[in-house]
């Protein structure tokens, strides 16, 4: 018999009882939607971390010289936290110690930020990101500027009272006005606006707009930053390998600086995009491993049901496999329908199951800011599975079927 | 050639039951000639059934020899015998044993299935096979849809729709009512005449003598195999 047409056999033998067969296909259908939605989750959330996460708040290509980690993604015990503390800071001086001494082409840049009031006229943005930093600052975190201009070197070095603000910030404070040219109010003094950063969008659901950035030695300074002190030097070069070089001389230049011997450990600390996703990769390998475990569970379960069903199915109708036999069906024709009949069935659980999954991670990415990506891989693995199961779980029962005699299967009620 | 169809040479059938083995046949001879129309008659515990499943290719025989249409099928293995079943042999059973969920037309084309005939094709000639017996309409019915008639004659169409060397009747009429009885006798009557051989397994004396030869088995020996008036005539 043609394997097409035991698989047209097959899906009218399920289509004939749809109950039955949903029930018995739901082991199936729950461990592939698991596998769907679970991989789908993790995927985006890795996209995510990745993409957003990392690439937003550091960059790619980029390391910032710091007293201690500013992204903890894992526990850190109070006395790490009181080590922490108690490290000197990172100065001016560090600063242009550290930069004199990399060799590698980089681009530098001082970092402070703090949270801040905003004014304009009667209305007050609170909570808004001052950044103090140097003109290299857009380059490094790739800002686009969709209005006016970026300060140069020349107003960083005189310290001119000029603010480059986000989206959010313009949209807000100066509703329906041109934000270039405007006077706001920091610390009771007044910035001109002079640029406007592209829209970066959300984090965790948190918005990356609501920022405003000022030459380093801008007056608000002192708002952002103890004097002579500074929250972090931000370095980026061209790709990573130039990037880890980079960080081993600035790592030899602030040993040498702070006179460290050779078995004290560094007391500064190189923040990086890979480093901040250090803990979240440890939870998806751990989610990746747990996954196969969880996807084989319900499988087997699956796999034991449809076997059952399957034997049924075989006793239910000896009386069918003893009329096919007599008109002339070998054991191989009833063995492939049985056998193919079990995968059609398995394989619409698989089926039902990535479209649940699919679902699933729809849902997911609609109602919370991670947004689920979908594998093909696990689609694909699915389909597989599904099909593997159902004729692992066939097997058995196909050959019972297939050794009937027909004399006595015949004569079944 | 001879012109037999069914050559049985001192056949046996023996079943172990417990130390003792019982003889269902006991050294059946017979032949059947090709067009023949043969009633096998007996009373229960003749080796009837017996002898209707070996006819089949259903079973094999614990001895003797069984060659059916020039082949030897008494020593054949269970997918070899499959296939003179499919080739060799259309069955019409008392209980009509149809697939209750398939069509009438489904029903007729399961042979070219196992035949491997493709789908057009045998869509085409189950369509013929149905529209000879009458069923033109019911096509798409299904059995419970059919009266018991109309089942038998779905289950004829299956029969033939291979062109069997043998059309094989269990107690054709055992579940049919006297007047669609003779309905499906003049059905068999017809194939007959057509040049189909027909051997029919029955109890009832006058579905018998439909036939043109009869065969009484007894205690699992040919007891009497005589032409009926109506052949004789």
């Amino acid at each position: 018999m043609h394997l097409l047409e035991a698989f047209r056999l097959a899906f009218r033998t399920i289509r004939a009882q749809k109950l039955k067969s949903f029930f018995s296909l739901i082991g199936v259908l729950i461990g592939v939607t698991f596998l769907i939605a679970v991989v789908s989750i993790v995927q985006g959330l890795n996209r995510y971390m990745v993409d957003r996460f990392a690439n937003t708040l550091i960059g790619a290509n980029t390391f910032e010289l710091r007293q201690r980690p500013n992204i903890i993604t894992g526990n850190v015990t109070e006395d790490t936290w009181l080590a922490w503390s108690r490290r000197p800071r990172i100065s001016y001086s560090d600063a242009d110690y550290v930069r004199e001494r990399i060799h590698t082409p980089a681009t530098f840049s001082k970092f402070c930020t703090d949270r801040v009031s905003v004014h304009y006229g009667g209305k007050v943005a609170k909570d808004i990101d001052l950044v103090g930093a140097e003109a290299t600052y857009f380059g490094i975190r790739n800002y686009e500027i969709t209005a006016g201009r970026s300060f140069t070197p020349q107003e960083v070095q005189g310290a001119l009272p000029v603010l480059v603000i986000g989206s959010e910030l313009a949209d807000k404070l100066l509703k329906g006005m041109e934000p270039l040219g405007k006077s706001v109010q920091i610390g009771g003094l007044p910035y001109r606006i002079i640029g406007v950063v592209a829209k970066q969008g959300t984090l965790f659901g948190l918005s990356l707009d609501k920022f405003a950035v000022m030459p380093f030695n801008a007056p608000a300074r002192r708002l952002i930053c103890p004097i002579n002190i500074l929250d972090a030097l931000i370095v980026r070069t061209s790709d990573p390998s130039t990037m880890v070089q980079a960080m081993g001389e600035a790592e030899a230049a602030m040993r040498a600086r702070r006179q460290l011997k050779p078995w004290q450990e560094n007391n500064f600390f190189f923040q990086t995009a890979d480093g901040a996703l250090g803990t979240w990769k440890k939870i998806s390998r751990i989610l990746f491993l747990a996954l196969p475990g969880l996807v084989a569970v319900s499988l087997v379960v699956g796999g034991i049901v449809i076997m059952n069903i399957m034997l049924m199915a075989v006793s239910e109708r000896t009386r069918e496999i003893g009329i096919r036999k007599a008109l002339g069906a070998r054991r191989a024709d009833i063995l492939a329908q049985f056998v193919v009949e079990s995968a059609a069935l398995s394989l619409s659980g698989a089926v039902a199951g990535i479209g649940f999954g699919l679902a699933l991670a729809w849902i997911v990415k609609a109602v919370t800011p991670l947004p689920a990506s979908v594998a093909p891989w696990s689609i694909v693995i699915g389909v597989v599975l599904g099909i593997s199961v159902g004729i692992a779980a066939g097997v058995y029962p196909a050959s019972r079927a297939s050794r009937l005699d027909p004399i006595l299967a015949l004569r079944a009620e | 050639m001879t012109s037999e169809i069914i050559r049985i040479r001192d056949l046996t059938r023996g079943y172990r039951m417990g130390d003792e083995t019982i003889l269902a046949l006991r050294g059946v001879s017979l032949d059947i000639r090709r067009n023949e129309y043969v009633a096998i008659m007996g009373p229960s515990g003749s080796g009837k059934s017996t002898m209707m499943n070996l006819l089949g290719c259903l079973d094999t025989p614990t001895g003797g020899e069984y060659w059916l249409n020039g082949q030897e099928v008494s020593r054949l293995s269970d997918d070899a015998l499959a296939r003179v079943r499919n080739r060799e042999i259309g069955f019409v059973f008392q209980t009509f044993n149809l697939l209750p969920r398939a069509t009438a037309l489904h029903n007729v084309e399961l042979p070219l299935v196992y035949a491997g005939v493709g789908a057009r094709e045998r869509r085409s000639r189950a369509a013929a096979a149905l529209e000879r017996v009458g069923l033109a309409e019911r096509m798409h019915h299904r059995p419970n849809e059919l009266s018991g008639g109309q089942r038998q004659r779905v289950a004829i169409a299956r029969a033939l729709i291979n062109e069997p060397s043998i059309l094989l009747a269990d107690e054709p009429t055992g579940n049919l009512d006297s007047v669609t009885s003779e309905e499906i006798m003049r059905v068999f009557g017809d194939l007959h005449s057509a040049g189909q051989t027909v051997i029919m397994v029955t109890h009832e004396a006058d579905i018998a003598a439909h036939a043109e030869r009869v065969v009484v088995l007894r205690d699992g020996r040919v007891e009497t195999d005589q032409l009926t008036r109506g052949a004789a005539a």
